[in-house]
Order: structure tokens, then C-alpha cells, then sequence
């Protein structure tokens, strides 16, 4: 047991509970479907600005690209132009392949004692594997609930929808029923990888010793959002129709008080709609940031260019400097009256 | 600050992406879509199963009837209070819905799900003009 994970576990329990209980038993669904999402949206965007901004603010005055080849140098050595960038172009390609296929996590090792008391290094790609599954699948999830923020729903929403609709798994016995509404991969996918995530920071040790609250805290939001949609999706199905109703009202600005439509959705709905919230509100302030902050690490996207051009510290400062050509038309006269040397008559 | 024009430019386009329901939508509301009921519906005033259950887990519904259907051999459904019906997609549903596009399709366009079930199952039993 763990006080870090139990306590990030419970928080998000209890916020599940807290929008259940809400709608359920105090009747909060002006609270729950419409003050506390359009909250969020703006506490989202106003904290995600601000601390680009920050970020943005803060000078770079070296350069200090980590590079993980040979830097471009005498025309007779072979450069890595994507591990080493050294202009704009690879820069732009090793951000991409950063960014898209997350390149420095494919090189993680992973730390062993071997015979005793020898150290080894093994290369690891299942946090790379299921880090490429997680981000990818909620991506999909994403794009797919589009379908109740867009109305006429566009023709690449519904695309997607087929894709991802793919594997018609269809099963019925007296208990369950899964394969109408179809059957989607990325749902499951998304649950699964963010499982695995929590599972290696629960039992791997070393990641075990460096995970805090803030470490357990999103994977459990996220998995929580995962598990009530596929719950509303699946198992305990709640009326779409007026969902997206409740989802039209917000986005076109004419929020719906109508307890016909408000109450036909069921609480787990509140619940997922709250626990998307709290992410929105809990994502500027967290290491979920990472979104905008891996587009302004300057270990990644600063070209490895020391030796081609110069480069000033911008927090330098000013120095006043009095240059001898400067002294020498000050005292010109004097110097010359004292025998002195100069370099203008 | 530096790279200026670069970080505002990505803020904005992120900002942009985020917001485009809002922007796509321009304050228009987009109420759920009116069913209408034909009047064989309306003379039988009730569904096979409660409301409530029809709208959300009608889907459910055929799927169980199809496994019946298909895999068991069972053609007759009895409701708990006693009504009997022909576990069917064309010939029941759409016997009292046969008013397939102001109905099924209502709500199934608003919510984006396209039942690949009219590939093989006919949509409009009856014959009736569209
Ligand atoms: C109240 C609105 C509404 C009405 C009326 C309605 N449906 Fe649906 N139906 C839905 C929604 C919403 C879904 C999708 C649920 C989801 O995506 O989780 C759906 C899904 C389905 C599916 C599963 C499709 C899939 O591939 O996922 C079938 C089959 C279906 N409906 C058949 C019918 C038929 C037949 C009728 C007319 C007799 C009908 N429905 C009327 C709202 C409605
Ligand atoms: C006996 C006629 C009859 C049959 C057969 C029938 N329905 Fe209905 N259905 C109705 C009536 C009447 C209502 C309206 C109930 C109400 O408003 O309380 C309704 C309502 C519905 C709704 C909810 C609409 C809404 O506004 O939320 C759905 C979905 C639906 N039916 C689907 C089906 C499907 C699928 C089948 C086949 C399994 C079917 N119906 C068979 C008469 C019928
Ligand atoms: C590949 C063609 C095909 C598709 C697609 C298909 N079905 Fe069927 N379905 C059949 C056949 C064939 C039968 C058997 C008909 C019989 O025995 O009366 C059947 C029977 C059924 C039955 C019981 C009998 C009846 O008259 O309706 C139901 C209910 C049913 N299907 C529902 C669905 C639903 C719901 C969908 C869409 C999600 C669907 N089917 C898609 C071919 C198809």
C-alpha cells in the first residue's frame, strides 16, 4: 500500500461520487451540466495561455540541445542531421518524430543489477509501446466525441467513427450484451494502456520510489473517464439523444435548464462530464502541460548551432563601454601635447 | 521574450482548435430532433418496453431479438404485462415506426450512427411513399 496512489484513488472516487450524489439526490444539474463545464473551459484556456507565457517569457541564453549523434563539424565527418540538428529543417523533422512517434522514449533502458552486483542496461519498449497506445487511442476517443459537439456531425467525424468501429465484436448471453451500439477498439485500448501505465509505477520499483499523488491522480481521472463511458456505452445505457441535447445547449451558448431533458440523462453521464471538468481544470496547473511544454523544450527544439553562429545571452547586461577609439578623440590633444602615441593625427 | 511570432501563433491556432465547436456552431442552438409518431403508434400507445428503456437501449433490444431469432429460433416475444410480439426488425419496429426517415433516422443523423442493419433489412415494409 501506497498513501500516494490510495489517496489519489479516493480523491477520484469521491469526485465521482460528489457529481452522482449531486444530480442524483440534490438535483444539481444546472450546477454539474452547465456552470461547472463552461468554468472549466475557461479556467483551461486561461491557465493553459498563461503559463506559455510564463514559459515564454523565461530567456534562452544557450544553446542546449541534448543531441544523440554527431554534431555537423569538418565536411569529411558523417553528421546525424535528425540527433544533432543543425538547422532549422532538422530541427523541425526531430520535433515531429518527437512529438508524433515520441523518437527519445523508443531509446529507454532500463537499469539492472545482474549476477549479483554487476550493472546492466537493457533497452524497454513497452513504456514507449503503450505510451504511443494511450496518447493515440484518447486521441481517437477525442476526435470521436466530436459527434456531440458538432451538429450537422461532418463527414471526417463519421469516418473515423467506421475506422475505429472496425472490429464488429459482437456478444450476447443472458448477462451481457456488447456489439449493438458497435463495438469501439479505441475505448478499450485507451483503458488498457492507461492501466499499464498505472500498473508500472505501482510494481516497478525504481518508478515506484519516484511517483507522487500528481503521478497517480491523472491516470486515475483518465482511466475513470474511460471506464464510465464505456460503462454509458455498453452496459448501463443512458439517452444520447438528450446527451447531446444537454452538449448542443452549451456549445451553442443556449444552455439547457429543461428538467425533461436534464433529467433524462443519468448520473454516471454527470459523472464522466464532471471528471472531463476536473481534467480541464486540473490540466494547466499539472505535468499534463507537457501538450505545450514539449513544443518549447529547448533541450529538443533549439538547433545544435554554437559553432556556426553566435549566440547572446539575452540577460546580459547592458554594459557601458568606452571604446579607445572613443578615449583616443577625448584626449587626442592632451596625448599628443604629452608625446603619447596615437593612432588618428 | 523570444521567438514571439512563433509561440503566439501556435497559442492561437491551439486556442482556435479547441474552441471550434463554439466557432462552428456561432451561437445557433441545435435542439434534439422532434420523432414523429404515425398514427398506428399513437392508437397503441405504448412501446414493446417502457420509454424510457425504448430510447435509450432499443439497440439492446434487437440485438437480443436477432440472438433469439437467428442462433434459438424463437420468433414470439411476451412483454412482462403480457403483450405478445414477432421478434422482428421490418415487420414489427416498423410496423408501428413505419415511418422510418421522420423516426429511426431523426435521431440516429443527430447522434451520428449509421445501423449497417438496412444493408439486408428492408427499411420500408410497407410499400408507403417517402
Ligand atoms: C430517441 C432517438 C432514437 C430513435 C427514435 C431511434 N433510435 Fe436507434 N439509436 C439512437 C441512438 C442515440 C443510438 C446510438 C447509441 C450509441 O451510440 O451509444 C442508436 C442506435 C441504434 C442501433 C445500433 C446502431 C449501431 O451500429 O451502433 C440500431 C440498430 C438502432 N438504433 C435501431 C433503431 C431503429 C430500427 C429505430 C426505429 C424503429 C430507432 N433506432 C429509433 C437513437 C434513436
Ligand atoms: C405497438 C406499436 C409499436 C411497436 C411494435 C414498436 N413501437 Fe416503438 N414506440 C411506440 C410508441 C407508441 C412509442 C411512444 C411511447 C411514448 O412516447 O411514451 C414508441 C417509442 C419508441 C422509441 C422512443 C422514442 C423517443 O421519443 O424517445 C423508440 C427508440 C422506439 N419506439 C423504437 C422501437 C423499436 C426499435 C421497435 C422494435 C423493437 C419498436 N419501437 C416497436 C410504438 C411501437
Ligand atoms: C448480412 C445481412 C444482415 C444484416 C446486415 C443484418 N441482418 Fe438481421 N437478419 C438477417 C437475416 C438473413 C435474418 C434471418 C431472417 C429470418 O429468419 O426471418 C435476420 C434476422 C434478424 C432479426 C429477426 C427476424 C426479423 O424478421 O427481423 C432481427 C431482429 C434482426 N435481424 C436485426 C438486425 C439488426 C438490428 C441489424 C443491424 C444492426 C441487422 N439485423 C443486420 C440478415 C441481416
Amino acid at each position: 500500500m501506497n498513501v500516494n496512489y490510495i489517496f489519489s484513488l479516493i480523491v477520484v472516487l469521491a469526485l465521482f461520487l460528489l457529481a452522482y450524489v449531486g444530480v442524483e439526490a440534490a438535483g444539481l444539474q444546472w450546477l454539474f451540466g452547465v456552470v461547472i463545464p463552461y468554468a472549466a473551459v475557461l479556467i483551461f484556456i486561461g491557465g493553459f495561455i498563461s503559463r506559455i507565457l510564463s514559459w515564454a517569457r523565461s530567456p534562452v541564453p544557450f544553446r542546449i540541445p541534448t543531441v544523440g549523434g554527431q554534431g555537423r563539424s569538418l565536411p569529411w565527418i558523417k553528421p546525424n542531421p535528425i540527433d544533432s540538428p543543425s538547422s532549422s529543417g532538422s530541427v523541425v523533422v526531430r520535433m515531429l518524430l518527437e512529438i508524433l512517434l515520441f523518437r527519445s522514449l523508443f531509446r529507454n533502458t532500463r537499469a539492472d543489477l545482474v549476477e549479483g552486483d554487476k550493472l546492466a542496461y537493457r533497452l524497454e519498449k513497452w513504456l514507449w509501446l503503450f505510451s504511443l497506445l494511450f496518447h493515440y487511442s484518447f486521441l481517437v476517443v477525442f476526435l470521436r466525441h466530436f459527434r456531440f459537439f458538432l451538429d450537422p456531425v461532418p463527414g471526417c467525424v463519421q469516418l473515423l467513427e467506421t475506422l475505429d468501429g472496425f472490429l464488429r465484436i459482437e456478444f450476447v448471453n443472458d448477462a451481457i450484451q456488447v456489439g449493438l451500439p458497435g463495438f469501439y477498439i479505441s475505448g478499450l485500448v485507451l483503458l488498457a494502456a492507461a492501466t499499464f501505465l498505472l500498473l508500472r509505477r505501482m510494481f516497478s520499483a525504481q518508478v515506484k520510489y519516484i511517483s507522487l499523488s500528481s503521478d497517480y491522480f491523472p491516470l486515475f481521472l483518465i482511466m475513470g473517464i474511460a471506464f464510465t463511458g464505456i460503462i454509458m456505452r455498453y452496459f448501463l445505457k443512458t439517452d444520447i439523444v438528450a446527451a447531446k441535447a444537454l452538449v448542443m445547449g452549451l456549445v451553442s451558448f443556449h444552455p439547457v435548464f429543461d428538467p425533461a431533458l436534464t433529467k433524462s440523462v443519468s448520473g454516471v453521464f454527470y459523472g464522466h462530464l464532471f471528471f472531463v471538468c476536473v481534467l480541464l481544470i486540473y490540466f494547466p496547473f499539472s505535468k499534463l502541460m507537457h501538450l505545450g511544454g514539449i513544443f518549447l523544450s529547448p533541450t529538443r527544439n533549439l538547433p545544435n548551432d554554437t559553432r556556426m553562429n553566435r549566440h547572446v545571452n539575452t540577460w546580459n547586461y547592458p554594459v557601458e563601454v568606452h571604446t579607445y577609439e572613443e578615449y583616443e578623440d577625448e584626449y587626442r590633444e592632451k596625448m599628443i601635447e604629452a608625446g603619447l602615441p596615437v593612432e588618428k593625427e | 521574450m523570444q521567438n514571439k511570432g512563433k509561440i503566439i501563433t501556435g497559442l492561437v491556432i491551439f486556442i482556435a482548435l479547441f474552441t471550434f465547436p463554439f466557432i462552428y456552431r456561432m451561437g445557433k442552438a441545435a435542439p434534439a430532433p422532434d420523432v414523429v409518431l404515425t398514427p398506428k403508434a399513437l392508437a397503441a400507445k405504448q412501446c414493446v418496453r417502457s420509454t424510457d428503456y425504448m430510447t435509450a437501449e432499443h439497440m439492446q433490444l434487437l440485438d437480443i431479438w436477432r440472438e433469439k431469432v437467428v442462433r434459438e429460433g424463437q420468433r414470439l416475444y411476451v412483454t412482462t404485462d403480457g403483450r405478445a410480439f414477432n421478434m422482428s426488425l421490418s415487420n414489427t419496429c416498423l410496423d408501428c415506426h413505419s415511418n422510418k426517415a421522420e423516426f429511426c433516422d431523426r435521431c440516429h443523423d443527430y447522434a451520428s450512427v449509421k445501423p449497417y442493419c438496412w444493408e439486408c433489412h428492408i427499411d420500408n415494409p410497407k410499400g408507403e411513399k417517402q
